[in-house]
């Protein structure tokens, strides 16, 4: 962790905008804490936490707990992979 | 291969139309998001900043209040968790930080810089501060000078009011708020007469 | 509220991750240590419960100064660090 830190401007995408936003909605409609959100982040396997970008960790925390808490299902969430 | 692990733009498809069928997000909801939180960016912070150094009964507000002093000159806050203040003196440099995720005050300063994301710069922040800001950001807080690191770690966000650079007497708002930039805030950067 | 503005703390040496799967607001480096509290922020609700979507009582939270020199031996001792932690993890040294 003692790399030099790469200060240089990176902009978001627009993935990163829409998990952004989807974060802040769930939150404004009691679905989701950033506390959640943070939980699921530091639950991702180390390997993988490495691997994602810093989204690609806010949505798989976020479909985890939304897994969870039943907002969705396993199965809703699987057809709706399988469609798209 | 667990479901969570698909990748990420598919999960975020897949979670969206989900949501949009449970009519708890819409797309046009998103979207409205998005306006919103992009039009969140130093600029306002910099607009509160420019304030205390010329205003010093707003200066006292900022200070005791960030909330309420952002929320007078106008800038969104509601929904969004506590602002502190912390003000740099002759005597203390502030330098913020969140070791634990990635706190940063977004109301006044918008999405946090990707550094400020970063492992490295978390980790150095707090185990060696004097060195990353000289090594990083040429940033030199002299021996004379306290340095104070504020880890983010609960439910306030920190914002820095820097001190006011020499060579800016007279200067009004609108020409002050220009010169100060987002890491200034965040204290890695201290303003300087442009 | 225990604690009042200058009041000297001790955050618990406690590691409930080596228990299972918990969300913990007070860093690491500073479990063990001591520091002083420079002030009162107010009541938020416990977020080791609320990570887990448990109903999460609003529980005192403070700002506490640490000197450097406290936490690591080869710190500029004169310098600080100022955190936000929980009164449940505090105690009186």
């Amino acid at each position: 962790m003692c790399e030099p830190v790469d200060t240089n401007p990176h902009g978001l995408n627009d993935f990163d905008r829409r998990v952004d936003a989807v974060r802040q909605l769930l939150a404004a409609k009691k679905l989701l804490s950033v506390d959640e959100l943070r939980r699921g982040i530091e639950a991702i396997p180390q390997a993988e936490y490495h691997r994602l970008s810093y989204y690609e960790r806010w949505i798989r925390s976020i479909a985890d707990n939304l897994l969870r808490t039943g907002v969705i299902t396993e199965q809703e969430l699987q057809s709706a992979l399988d469609e798209t | 291969m667990s479901i969570l692990e698909t990748d990420g733009s598919r999960l975020l498809a897949a979670v969206a139309v989900l949501l949009d069928r449970k009519g708890l997000v819409s797309d046009e909801a998103i979207r409205e998001r998005i306006a919103l939180t992009d039009a969140a960016e130093p600029a306002q912070g910099a607009r509160m900043v420019a304030r205390a150094w010329t205003d010093p009964d707003f200066r006292a507000a900022m200070l005791a209040d960030g909330t309420q002093a952002a929320e007078s000159l106008g800038i969104m806050m509601r929904g969004m968790p506590p602002l502190g203040v912390l003000e740099n003196t002759a005597a203390v440099h502030h330098l913020v930080v969140c070791t634990l995720c990635s706190c940063y005050p977004r109301a006044v300063l918008g999405y946090p810089p990707f550094w400020y994301k970063s492992a490295s710069f978390r980790a150095r922040a707090v185990r060696n501060p004097r060195e990353l800001l000289a090594s990083e950001w040429k940033t030199i807080v002299p021996a004379s000078v306290k340095l104070r690191v504020v880890d983010s770690t609960a439910d306030y966000r920190w914002m820095v009011l820097p001190l006011r650079p020499a060579g800016t007497d007279g200067w009004d708002e609108a020409r002050l708020a220009a010169i100060v930039r987002e890491g200034d805030m965040i204290g890695v950067t201290c303003p300087v007469a442009a | 509220m225990m604690f009042a503005a200058g009041d000297t703390v001790r955050v618990k040496d406690e590691w409930p991750e080596a228990a299972g799967p918990v969300h913990i607001r007070t860093p690491h480096y500073v479990r063990g240590v001591t520091g002083q509290i420079v002030r009162f922020l107010g009541d938020f609700p416990n977020p080791e419960d609320l990570a887990f979507a448990r109903p999460a009582e609003k529980k005192p939270l403070y700002h506490v100064c640490f000197r450097t020199g406290a936490i690591w031996p080869d710190a500029n001792p004169d310098d600080d660090v100022t955190i936000e932690i929980f009164e449940h993890w505090l105690e009186r040294p």
